[in-house]
């Protein structure tokens, strides 16, 4: 084991460690909206310390080479993004560019906005109980000046990564182009929507 | 080329109507439905699976309706079908001579005669926009498999609800699917103008009114219950204000039918006078009947359109 931090070792091995999480059935049926349990406020502090900074890559390099390390990892992220967003593992984070409401709740898992079905108090057209998670993501992202980060066009579910990390994802460079610039409203030119799109170009003031 | 196209282009006041596909398997019976509509709409909606109750499938009502002398809007919803299914499907609807395409999510199976359906939403209403158009003008698929041919020439429309939440962020809304393609925009029913026109105020500000042509939704309301079905708030993306209310209740039950097409009347007329309007979709389905005495009502005259219908149907008794 030669080469292995310590740490890593450990986590390896537990002797009798919490059973660890494994995907599937990664995908509950029938999403529904779920309250961020996070204020906007936290929510974009928290976006600046898990920014795909060189520490967190190293980081990610370090849990992707093992895998338990990086299974024990992905439990971790699903147990608090759960409870914060009620996550659902998509493996392809939006909530950066959605006010931190997470669009996987959206009973029709619109990537790109409310549908038009939104009641007239703000209310879920699935579940009249609920607020929908478009209208929370846009008061939310408003509330901190980051309202125009919806404007993005956000590409197509990728099915095959239910289930993975999406920080991990994130932090290698795979999450790159998940939405495009923020600038897409106005540029006539239209950058292609399918999953061999190129990366976008890093931009000034990013969210990412 | 599309004739709707043509028709948005000239500047003239342009009118759509809904009509939904009949539930059985035949054409007849959907050309029978589409007859009252021919001369008197520049286009007709065949909604795909509406309120997702099965109906015969958008693309053979299309057909059905073309064959009747009406230009067709294929309505595709992004709730059966997976990417797969939605490109073929409109690769096929093209082969056989459909030009005018309208995206939406569609709504919740949870509202239809299948409850127990899968929902499906692999993709949402922006991303199909984004997709086809991308078929259209780069000629790839979503995968970038290169299409020979690519389905060339259609005309791409997407839906809007101006007055639902968040109301801040509906012209951006729309503006994204612009963004992802749209050449045409219809709304859910309108009958706050005033909110209505401060939407498009708010699209002009974007620029988008150059890159996007706008109908406004308008529906009648026929009879008490119906005003208490959509005023229940159960209807998905519908609100009536208040003020509307209140004008069809002061009315006797029997005359709440002509009251509400007094009203429709009235919206097509002040939609009409807002700028950057090019016309109304009529949310008249099971309406076709009455459709041309409202268009009449609304001033929005057809002459040569009446002509065309007169003389057909004087053709048709003439035993064809």
């Amino acid at each position: 084991m030669s080469g292995v931090p310590v740490a890593v070792e450990l986590l390896t091995t537990p002797p009798d460690a919490p059973s660890a999480w494994r995907p599937g059935p990664a995908e509950p049926r029938l999403p529904s909206p779920a309250r961020p349990g996070l204020s906007p406020r936290l929510a974009y502090v928290m976006q600046k310390v898990l920014r795909p900074n060189p520490a967190n890559r190293v980081l990610g390099a370090l849990v992707e080479r093992v895998p338990a390390v990086r299974r024990l990892f992905t439990a971790a992220e699903k147990r608090s993004k759960e409870r914060l967003f009620g996550c659902r593992m998509c493996g392809q984070c939006a909530l950066p560019v959605t006010g931190y409401s997470c669009p996987m709740g959206c009973p029709k898992e619109l990537r790109n906005g409310p549908c038009g079905g939104v009641g007239p108090g703000g209310s879920c057209e699935v579940y009249p109980e609920k607020r929908c998670v478009w209208v929370v993501g846009y008061e939310r992202a408003a509330s901190e000046g980051r309202a125009h980060d919806l404007r993005r066009l956000q590409r197509p579910v990728d099915h095959r990564r239910f289930g993975e990390s999406s920080w991990l994802n994130y932090w290698a460079g795979r999450d790159d182009n998940l939405w495009t610039g923020h600038d897409t409203l106005t540029d006539s030119t239209r950058p292609a929507p399918g999953e061999h799109a190129e990366p976008r170009e890093p931009e000034e003031g990013d969210s990412q | 080329m599309s004739a709707l196209r043509d028709r948005l282009a000239s500047g003239e006041f342009t009118v759509t109507a809904e009509l939904s596909p009949v539930r059985g398997a035949s054409a007849a019976a959907m050309a029978t439905r589409a007859e009252s509509l021919r001369g008197w709409v520049d286009a007709v909606n065949l909604t795909d699976n509406q309120g997702s109750h099965v109906r015969m499938s958008s693309w053979a009502a299309a057909l059905a309706a073309k064959a009747a002398g009406l230009e067709p809007i294929m309505q595709m919803t992004c709730r059966d079908r997976n990417r797969i299914a939605l490109q073929s499907d409109l690769l096929g609807a093209v082969s056989v001579g459909i030009e005018n395409f309208l995206f939406m999510s569609g709504d919740h199976p949870k509202f239809g005669d299948h409850p127990g359906a899968k929902p499906v939403f692999d993709l949402d209403s922006t991303q199909l926009m984004w997709a086809v158009a991308t078929m259209r003008d780069e000629g790839k698929l979503l995968s970038g498999n290169e299409l020979k041919p690519p389905p060339a020439g259609i005309f791409l429309g997407a839906v809007e609800n101006p007055l639902a939440p968040p109301i801040e962020f509906r012209a951006e809304r729309a503006g994204k699917k612009i963004a992802a393609g749209a050449q045409f925009m219809q709304t859910q029913y309108v009958f706050d103008v005033a909110a209505f026109a401060r939407w498009v105020g708010q699209l002009g500000d974007l620029g988008l009114l150059d890159r996007c042509f706008v109908l406004a939704g308008v529906g009648v309301i026929r009879s008490a219950r119906m005003l208490d079905f959509l005023s229940s708030g159960n209807v998905p993306g519908v609100s009536v204000p208040d003020d509307v209310q209140r004008r069809l209740r002061a009315v006797p039950a029997e005359k709440v039918g002509a009251e509400g097409a007094v009203l429709a009347a009235e919206v097509i007329a002040a939609v009409r006078g807002v700028a950057g309007v090019a016309g109304v979709h009529l949310l008249t389905a099971g309406y076709e009947k009455q459709t041309p005495a409202l268009l009449e009502m609304a001033g929005v005259s057809r002459p040569a359109a009446t002509a065309r219908a007169t003389a057909g149907a004087a053709a048709a008794s003439d035993g064809d």
